[in-house]
């Protein structure tokens, strides 16, 4: 059973100089206990997908204009804000891009920390400082008492993306949103930060969506991957398939971006052309004009994502017609 | 190299950054209004002494303290001096005030900053050190006490006021200096071999203008509030020379009988000091996107 | 924590020297001197009292004497006020200042701050715009102008505070609120834009991602780091409100050191002028330290390196 299910979900942001489809008729569900990659190009509408879902867009400029997101039986884009607020941090849990800026400077560790507990169940002070506490030992920080007290620029990155993780995993939510949680770390702390959340996940039993512009670690923790490109989703399926038997000329690009992919003596690789301006509708294919395989019925005639397979889902009209 | 000069494409002849500052400066409503405020408030101080019927000192002691009528728009002040002359005369010193002292400070403040940033290390950190020093002095009451005892007079003022508002744009341009020194085009200059005198003045001061000009018309305000403040404690201009402040000193002494010989010299340097902020402020926005709104 | 306010603390010895120096001469260097403009004192009184006064003697040894004394903490006799020393009449009006200072900011702070902090948190509203103009106008209208003003309407005309004094409880109200109106805009200028810079932060997003209520987000989170551009305000809106009173002191007839400064100055009251510029230095110097302080205690990351 899905704890998340996204359907047809629009997002829009009417600036003056015209409106950006920053999100377009995007549908996926999540199951319980799985771990769902999000990933594309910067700016392809991954991280702004998720952060609507919680109510965390601003608001003007940003519009959700259409479609429904069911969890737990709720749909979260008629929530009020008191209800949405309610299943912020409680159910759903987010850790993001930089645990530098994305921990209050002028806050302890420890307050930053209990906050999720003394905002949601009634939980005495005692009682959070000690679930804080193994919180924090259970991501793996050492002398977990004293970083309580300190704050977090007297961590290193590592140290403050594992708060991060706890601060997020504190309540046991249902499902965690990491929006890039490893970017900004070091490659070899990279490896720990995963392991950590996958740790957390196995314990609690949450769903994951890992959104990120790596394919490297899409490989490594996900089950199920979604590749976004231009504000869509345009392939879905599990990790293997997605890196064995891609389904989208998009994907296949992005795989032979891959380091692991280079041949060694030949120049490194990257998808020609530019994303897509989204001020303004796109009709047809978004990847039409960098796409190796495109006709010209590409360009006109509107795409969306169709089964090609096993599980598995792709927004290729030439997939679609068996012709690639 | 023998390549001929390319000709320019329509695309990169677009706009210069000057135009582009320009056409946001246009779009900004309440700067346009406020430069139009000030370009009416100069001309009519400008081409008063030509236009004005009666003179700023001229006295009529028959028509003493007359409310607003149509021979004295703005009524007489006690001596039966036109109001709306001495306001205008007033304008032109407290517009003078404004323009010279900020131009000692733009002199000053301008070569103390660019030499700092240009010459950098410990030259620089010394002279910093002092500009830190002096704004820690009390200098409203420096400027007090220098116009209490070398006489009330106009230069003087100038200088004053000038040598306290240097400060910090001397910290603005040296802040600019020490950016741009780390440029390639100025790395450049230097591998040409340019004089070092040349690279200060030719290149570094002139790509510093933007932040300079914002903060001379922020300045102007600043200085013509500190003459008001002077002439109204009676340290500035004296009768029967004409000011702002001193029209207002002059008027609150008055009134509880005459309410109109304090309210129209404050209305008029009210209205002036926001259209030069509201120009500075637009000039800001226009020069500098990225400065942000405070 | 206690070497940045040692070293700081040193780094007033030249400064301070400066300003003694500075003033000393400035003041002794003009011409005309405190007795100068009194008519009907004989030679042979003039005499006597520059000769008493020590004021015959050279300038450089009068300096010295002036540093001397000033290390022992005398300020010597006024001159023109003879009944107190200078000491004495500023510990008589300081005071008052302090106290009008006190009210100015109170109410520089009070308006200031919680229309900022409303500015902010509805931007480009009317909620933001109209607290915003007034702080323009606050700005842009001197408190030369805005005494008076408020005088003629709310004293003259509607008659519900006094013109001037400084004895009863509503003699303290327009004085306080001339001196405080520009600090009012400017805090309220300050706060909104410290205010919308920290809504602007990551860490924002996470507590807002945490379930933390808005009025949660503005207080516990933002809050801190909104207030430090107003903190650092604070040291020259100090010095402003000290000097600022020279103004509204004269205006609203408040007997305060503002006033007596003013006064001095016009009369030449050497050791007067000497002591009360002395003394507001000392002061504005002592408020650039707290503020330094109070600044770096409120942000962990400087109070803790």
């Amino acid at each position: 059973m899905s704890v998340l299910s996204v359907k047809d979900l629009r997002l829009r942001f009417h600036l003056r100089h015209g409106v950006v489809h920053a999100v377009d008729s995007v549908s996926f569900s999540i199951e319980r206990g799985e771990t769902v990659g999000i990933v594309g190009e910067s700016g392809c509408g991954k991280s702004v997908t998720f952060l609507s879902l919680l109510g965390l867009i601003p608001s003007p400029p940003g519009r959700i204009e259409s479609g429904t997101a069911h969890f737990n039986g709720r749909d979260l884009l008629r929530c009020t804000t008191g209800q949405l607020r309610a299943i912020r941090g409680r159910h759903i849990a987010m850790i993001f891009q930089d645990p530098m800026s994305a921990l209050n400077p002028y806050l302890r560790v420890g307050t930053q920390v209990m906050e999720p507990l003394r905002l949601h169940p009634s939980c005495s002070r005692r009682e959070a400082w000690s679930r804080a506490v193994t919180a924090l030992q259970n991501v793996g920080i050492p002398d977990a008492e004293r970083r309580m007290r300190a704050y977090p620029h007297q961590l290193s990155g590592g140290l403050r993306q594992r708060v991060m993780i706890a601060m997020a995993m504190i309540t046991g939510p249902q499902l965690l949103i990491a929006d890039e949680p490893t970017t900004a770390l070091d490659v070899t702390v990279q490896a720990q930060v995963l392991a950590v959340i996958k740790k957390a996940q196995q314990e609690t039993g949450a769903a994951v969506a890992l959104i990120t512009h790596d394919m490297g670690i899409v490989a490594g923790t996900c089950d199920r991957v979604l590749v976004m490109y231009a504000g869509r989703i345009v392939e879905s399926a599990g990790t293997d398939a997605i890196f064995y038997r891609p389904r989208h000329p998009y994907t296949k690009a992005l795989l032979e971006t891959l380091p692991a992919a280079h041949q060694p003596g030949q120049p490194l690789l990257n998808v020609p052309g530019r994303p897509p301006d989204l001020l303004g509708e796109i009709r047809g294919c978004p990847f039409a004009p960098r796409c190796p395989h495109v006709v010209d019925a590409c360009r006109e005639t509107p795409v969306s994502l169709q089964p090609v397979g096993d599980d598995h889902a792709s927004a290729c009209l030439r997939v679609q017609a068996g012709e690639i | 190299m023998d390549a001929q000069p390319q000709p320019m494409l329509e695309a990169e002849k677009g706009s210069s950054l000057g135009q582009d500052a320009w056409r946001r400066l246009r779009q900004n409503r309440a700067a346009v209004g406020g430069g139009g405020v000030l370009i009416v408030m100069l001309f009519l101080c400008v081409i008063t002494p030509w236009m004005a019927p009666y003179s700023y000192e001229a006295q009529n002691l028959e028509l003493g303290s007359v409310a607003p009528r149509q021979a004295h728009w703005l009524g007489t002040d006690q001596l039966g001096r036109d109001l709306l002359t001495r306001i205008l005369y007033g304008g032109r010193v407290s517009f003078m005030v404004g323009f010279a002292a900020t131009a000692v400070s733009l002199l000053i403040g301008v070569t103390y900053g660019a030499l700092a940033g240009f010459l950098g290390g410990r030259t620089d950190s010394v002279m910093m050190r002092v500009v830190d020093i002096l704004y820690t002095l009390p200098f409203t009451i420096l400027v007090i006490i220098l116009m209490v005892y070398l006489g009330r007079n106009l230069v003087l003022l100038f200088l004053a006021i000038g040598a306290v508002e240097w400060l910090t744009m001397a910290r603005i341009v040296r802040g600019q200096v020490m950016s741009l020194r780390k440029k390639e085009f100025i790395e450049a200059a230097v591998v040409l071999g340019y004089s070092r005198r040349r690279i200060l003045f030719r290149h570094l001061i002139p790509n510093s203008l933007g932040p300079i000009i914002v903060y001379c018309t922020l300045t102007i305000p600043q200085v013509m509030l500190l003459e008001a403040f002077l002439s109204f404690l009676g340290l500035g201009v004296q009768a029967p020379m004409s000011s702002w402040g001193l029209l207002i000193k002059e008027g609150v002494e008055t009134m509880e009988d005459f309410p109109w010989l304090v309210v129209f010299p404050s209305i008029v340097l009210s209205l002036t000091l926001f259209s030069l902020n509201f120009l500075g402020d637009g000039l800001r926005d226009a020069l500098d996107p990225r400065a942000g709104k405070d | 924590m206690l070497r940045f306010v040692l070293r700081r603390l040193l780094e007033f010895v030249p400064v301070f020297f400066i300003i003694v120096t500075l003033t000393f001469f400035l003041i002794r260097l003009a011409p005309g001197g405190p007795f100068a403009a009194e008519r009907a004192v004989p030679e042979e009184v003039l005499k006597r009292l520059n000769e008493y006064y020590n004021l015959d003697a050279p300038l450089y040894v009068q300096y010295f004497d002036y540093l001397r004394d000033l290390a022992h903490g005398d300020l010597g006799p006024s001159f023109k006020k003879p009944t107190l020393t200078v000491s004495e009449w500023i510990a008589l009006r300081f005071p008052v200042s302090l106290e009008l200072g006190l009210y100015a900011l109170g109410v520089a702070l009070l308006i200031g701050l919680a229309a900022g902090f409303l500015a902010a948190l509805r931007p480009n509203t009317a909620t933001d715009h109209v607290p915003m103009s007034l702080a323009m106008a606050g700005i842009c209208i001197p408190n030369f102008v805005l005494g008076p003003l408020l005088v003629l309407v709310f004293a003259l005309w509607l008659e519900w505070f006094p013109v001037a004094g400084w004895d009863l409880q509503q003699d303290k109200v327009l004085p306080s609120i001339t001196l405080g109106a520009a600090y009012a805009a400017y805090v309220a200028r300050l706060s909104r834009a410290g205010m919308l810079e920290m809504l602007a932060q990551d860490f924002v997003r996470t507590a807002r991602a945490k379930g933390v209520s808005e009025t949660g987000v503005v207080l516990r989170h933002a809050l801190w780091g909104g207030m430090q551009p107003v903190v650092t305000f604070l040291g020259p809106a100090a010095a402003g409100l000290l000097t600022g009173s020279f103004v509204v002191e004269t205006i609203f007839q408040v007997p305060g050191l503002g006033r007596e400064f003013i006064q001095a100055a016009f009369n030449r009251d050497y050791t007067m002028i000497m002591g009360t510029v002395l003394f507001y230095a000392g002061l504005i110097l002592l408020f650039n330290l707290i503020v330094d302080i109070v600044q770096a205690w409120l942000d962990p990351r400087v109070r803790l390196s």
